[in-house]
């Protein structure tokens, strides 16, 4: 696991050096900027990765053919607003010669430089709660997702409890028995019934945004700091919620710990709880946005070397695509194993929360321990 | 930075969808599917359970079988051989009661049959004195048919008579 994550850093690294030489070119070169439009990568793959109020599918002579998304404006004191995104037009460079910004309709425009904001055009306080790419591409998730979970389920009904599993049913069952065994009852105990259908819509959930994000001109939901962030905040406040006495005396009082090191013992603790969502949040975002950004800049390559020289473009497109495929391969492995982990680090964190007296003893002793520790 | 910081917007969908997913299907998906594979194992379990009771009750029938075969096999031999010994009885039984019985038969026939022969042999004698009568009648009859046969016999007899 270790390994693989060293790995996908060392390919970011590889790709974005490639994508600032590329950058770096065009510096040079202004005349032939002017006169040839060079490839720019990070706008490319930005422009991929980051959300947007418009589904863009491809461009056919130049021009960018997408599908418009619904525009939603919640704004204190007015009310909602609601319009297409086709509205937003004429996009031109600002004077900072990155960000680009749109022309007005009804009072409000968007500006894109790595992500795209809707901002009013009196500067005045809205809340933007559009239907994106990564919204809409996440309705389908959620539609897809109920559709599988409903039939399977029917198919339990229908057939009987001691039939044996076919098809989708077989495949689904597969996985959720290993969440319920692998996941579910090693970290949470005899209590795992009651969280098990968190963990399941967790995985679930994650597992198929994954899975869509990586099909071509998918969003990339999962890789969206505000969807883990989502997740997370879920998971903690179920922790939270559900954390019994002993977790708590335990993190603000623990046992068998002299005055003066709790003062030092008790602020870490509390850290520690707060680090658990953020390295959850962190841990899936980081991981699903290298990917994206990993096989984007892959190709990316091809476009890259191509501006330089079309016989080094065409050479290296089968290198890219080796280096491509392999990328999908591992990252259709990668959108597993981060459902797992996600699903499973939340189980952990939920099972530290509602451990049971007897193995807090063994906590208190562990406390003991590193007292000891200190001391010596 | 940009990239790290989480727009409202699609924070606020994103829970809003994973609360009803969360719902929806725990309600309709989870809760059915974790029922029916919590049955079935229990229901495996059960299965196994009441093999492992079935296979002991079938070995326990077995050697019950078997104890009860052995002691029909005792039974059977016991009752045969009464049976034999019965045969026996009831087979001399009658053979001495048809020996008496041949016997008494026997007896009464040579009795009859000795009765029969003196009361024919009676008859023979009768018949045959009868007939010695008859004849010395036809016999005298006819030598004593002439006057002078008369008096030379009657001249005999008179000689015989010896006048002392």
């Amino acid at each position: 696991m270790m390994c693989k994550r060293v790995f996908s850093l060392f390919l970011l690294a590889l790709s974005l050096l490639a994508g600032n030489a590329a950058f770096a070119q065009q510096e040079e070169l202004p005349g032939a900027k002017q006169a040839k439009e060079g490839f720019n990568a990070t706008e490319v793959i930005f422009g991929h990765i980051a959300d947007s109020h418009e589904w863009h599918l491809f461009d056919l002579n130049g021009k960018p053919v997408a599908m418009p998304l619904p525009v939603i404006i919640y704004k204190p004191g007015a009310g909602l607003e609601m319009f297409s995104s086709a509205h937003f037009e004429e996009w031109e460079k600002m004077e900072d010669g990155k960000t680009k910004r749109s022309g007005s309709y009804n009072g409000y425009h968007l500006e894109k430089n790595m992500k795209e904001k809707l901002i009013a055009d009196d500067g005045s306080k809205i809340y933007d709660i559009s239907i994106t790419k990564n919204i809409l591409s996440m309705l389908i998730s959620v539609v897809l997702l109920l559709w599988l979970m409903m039939s399977v389920a029917k198919k339990y009904q229908t057939k009987g409890s001691l039939t044996a599993p076919s098809g989708m049913q077989n495949a689904m069952e597969s996985v959720i028995i290993f969440m319920r065994d692998e996941v579910a009852k090693p970290n949470l105990g005899h209590k795992y019934k009651k969280y098990m259908p968190l963990i399941l819509t967790v995985f679930f959930f994650i597992w198929i945004n994954n899975m869509l994000g990586l099909l071509p001109g998918g969003a990339n939901f999962t890789g969206n700091i505000a969807v883990t962030l989502c997740l997370s905040v879920v998971a903690f406040i179920v922790m939270i919620v559900n954390a019994n006495k002993h977790f708590w005396s335990h993190l603000l009082n623990p046992p068998g710990v002299p005055l003066g090191i709790k003062f030092l013992l008790v602020p870490i603790e509390i850290i520690s709880l707060f680090i658990k969502p953020v390295a959850l949040t962190i841990r899936l975002f980081a991981n699903m946005l290298a990917g994206h950004i990993v096989i984007l800049s892959v190709i990316s390559m091809i476009f890259i070397f191509g501006f330089l020289s079309k016989v080094a473009g065409i050479g290296f497109v089968p290198v890219s695509l080796v280096f491509a495929i392999f990328m999908f391969f591992l990252e259709l492995l990668v959108a597993a194993i981060q459902a797992f982990i996600f699903a499973n680090l939340t189980a952990v964190f939920i099972g530290q929360a509602i451990e049971d007296i007897h193995h807090h003893h063994e906590n208190g002793q562990e406390y003991n321990v590193t007292n000891e520790e200190i001391v010596a | 930075m940009d990239l790290l910081t989480p727009e409202f917007g699609l924070f606020f969908w994103t829970l809003i969808a994973f609360l009803c997913v969360f719902f929806i299907l725990g309600k309709f998906a989870w809760k059915p599917i974790l029922k029916a594979l919590g049955e079935r194992e229990s229901g495996i379990a059960d299965s196994i359970a009441t093999a492992d009771r079935l296979k002991k009750e079938m070995g326990q029938m077995k050697s019950e079988n078997e104890k009860l075969m052995m002691q029909a096999r005792e039974e059977r031999t016991a009752m045969l051989n009464e049976a034999k010994e019965i045969k026996d009885r009831i087979v001399n039984e009658a053979k001495n009661q048809a020996k008496t019985e041949a016997n008494k038969i026997f007896a009464d026939a040579q009795q009859q049959i000795q009765q029969q022969k003196m009361a024919a042999l009676t008859e023979v004698k009768n018949e045959i004195g009868n007939l010695a009568v008859e004849m010395a009648e036809k016999i005298l009859r006819k030598q004593l048919a002439t006057d002078e046969a008369q008096n030379s016999y009657m001249n005999q007899l008179a000689s015989d008579i010896k006048l002392n």
